[in-house]
């Protein structure tokens, strides 16, 4: 049974991976378990300069999932090299970092940045719906994401993912601006926005107003989409959205995704993404599949 | 060090309406906690409700491997959470946060609580006591109905205060009032506080220079380990311009007052 993979040029030991913004940069995971096992840890959203994020309240449950204005909080590129960088580096799985930034030229000078560093891959985030400027502002056309894709790609040698947002109306053209901007990869779905109010106070529950929804909740949006951009692009995807176990994995795979990520997941179980690997063995032995990758894009349609 | 352990309920007791006492065996969890830590628990093994819900550390017993929590019905989680019967299992992380009370230095404490607020505090006043410190307690309850643990903490204290807003029962106030009216005369080197928000502000604001006001803070929590930042508070540095925070569940719970602008 083999469930290596080639994902976009990156030799992975399993198709899992864990979702920006729900790991860290590993440290407090690892102390439940080691981080070799994972095909690839992507990282918290970085960029060029530290972020400190929106103001609290950030979070609140919602049926079978949570929405979160987290403002991408983060130490910068420089802290990630220094101090979280060397942490990765002591387990044997890929390194894929999150790059976000608020213009083109912030983009560009951060992955210039990134492709000196000993890391295996750079997924480009222009999906945060909680920042008011880049990230989500390039992601919801065609013309915005390759814009900002062609720019990056003249600077990035590593393999290039992009993080595209569900909050558009044809996910596939907007895929194409991705695989036309001359990315390696595409990477979907981000969160979607939403908004849940405290009826007693008449007032949002977040202090942003709005929020990304994640968790299981929003899993059937992620495997529509994901079906759509297979059919759309000729890149791999990775997918996310929901994702919580072995089946869930397989759901997103046979919809098109080479390789998937537990975000939301993690907070409930910290285990989950060795569960998910566990269960993806599973349904191979179940099914005689002898190469994971086989089972990509294999649904067939009614 | 957090585990994740599933924990057997042992004991289950309604101490007031609403509010229950749990005793589980976690000794991995035991022997790694300290005073102000919590604990996460997963109510439900789907995804309904979803994420894991934050309650503090009530009593450790290191000889038996028992912790014990205490919790408030309050919706949906706990509800589900009440329900648990003797023998279950329970999905429990922890223990969590860096920043627990730190008394150490200290001879002369004074520890305050308001209402669901006390829980955490009894384990430091029963080690404070251990350690031979003088302890005194302020306990403050909406009335007569919301008072509890008085005999506990009775005997983890060399003095207790214990005060209802109405009156109702014992002192007539504010927990807060009494403790500000006793520092005019107590030396107190350390104050640890848990409890409504204005009570903590008004710990920040009384306590003098040279006395550790230490505060143990609540807010939503994602993931409780400090990866998901959702758990934000203010830094006292934090300027509009340039904001600053730490995170409850690893900064905290518990932070100097000082530090923080809550």
């Amino acid at each position: 049974m083999n469930t290596k993979i080639n994902f976009a040029g990156i030799e992975m030991k399993n198709p899992v991976t864990v979702a920006s913004g729900t790991f860290g940069y590993g440290r407090e995971y690892s102390e439940f378990f080691n981080l070799s096992l994972l095909g690839a840890v992507i990282t918290k959203g970085t960029s060029l300069k530290p972020k400190s994020g929106n103001k609290p309240p950030r979070i609140c449950e919602t049926a079978s999932g949570m929405l979160n204005s987290i403002g991408l909080q983060n130490p910068g590129v420089e802290y990630f090299a220094n101090n979280d960088l060397p942490f990765l580096k002591k387990f044997d799985t890929k390194i894929i970092v999150n790059a976000c930034g608020s213009s083109i030229d912030e983009y560009v000078d951060l992955c210039r940045i990134l492709n000196t560093l000993d890391i295996d891959g750079v997924e480009l985030n222009l999906s945060c719906p909680n920042v008011k400027e880049g990230c989500m502002a390039f992601g919801n056309t065609y013309e915005g994401v390759k814009k900002v894709t062609s720019a990056v790609r003249k600077v990035l040698d590593k393999p290039l993912i992009v993080k595209l947002t569900p909050n558009v109306t044809d996910i596939a053209s907007i895929a194409k601006g991705v695989e036309d901007g001359g990315a390696d990869a595409v990477s979907l779905i981000n969160t979607l926005l939403g908004m849940k109010i405290d009826i007693y106070k008449r007032k949002p529950m977040l202090a942003n107003n709005t929020g990304g929804l994640s968790g299981p909740a929003i899993k059937p949006v992620a495997v529509r989409m994901i079906y759509q951009v297979s059919k759309a692009v000729n890149i791999p995807i990775l997918g996310m959205g929901g994702i919580i176990s072995g089946e869930d994995a397989i759901e997103f795979m046979l919809a098109g995704a080479s390789a998937i990520s537990i975000g939301a997941g993690n907070f409930i179980n910290p285990y989950t993404s060795i569960k998910t690997i566990e269960g993806i063995q599973e349904y191979m032995k179940k099914c005689g599949i002898e190469n994971v990758s086989d089972i990509v894009g294999k649904v067939e349609m009614n | 060090m957090p585990k994740q352990v599933l924990c057997k309920l042992i004991k289950k007791e309604e101490i007031i309406k609403d509010i229950y006492k749990f005793s589980v065996e976690a000794e991995e969890i035991v022997k790694l906690s300290k005073p102000g830590n919590f604990i996460e628990i997963r109510v439900s093994n789907q995804t309904e409700p979803f994420l894991r819900r934050p309650i503090s550390i009530y009593n450790l017993d290191r000889e038996n491997g028992i912790l014990e929590f205490i919790f408030q019905v309050k919706g949906n989680g706990t509800n589900i959470l009440a329900e648990k019967e003797v023998g279950d299992k329970i999905d429990i992380i922890g223990p969590l946060g860096n920043g627990t009370f730190r008394i150490d230095k200290y001879n002369k404490i004074a520890i305050i609580g308001g209402g669901i607020g006390i829980f955490p505090l009894y384990e430091l006043a029963k080690q404070a006591k251990e350690q031979g410190k003088e302890v005194y307690c302020y306990l403050g309850f909406r009335n007569k109905d919301f008072v509890m643990l008085e005999k506990e903490f009775e005997k983890v204290t060399d003095n207790l205060v214990i005060t209802t807003d109405d009156g109702s029962y014992s002192k007539k106030g504010f927990a807060i009032d009494y403790l500000i009216e006793d520092m005019k005369k107590e030396e107190y080197e350390c104050i640890c506080a848990c409890g409504p928000i204005p009570m903590l502000r008004a710990v920040k604001q009384y306590a003098k220079e040279d006395i550790s006001a230490q505060i143990s803070l609540e807010e939503k929590m994602g993931c409780g380990l400090g990866v998901c930042l959702g758990c934000a508070v203010k830094t006292a540095k934090s300027t509009k311009e340039a904001p600053e925070y730490f995170h409850v569940c690893k900064g905290g719970p518990v932070f100097n007052a000082k530090d923080v602008d809550f």
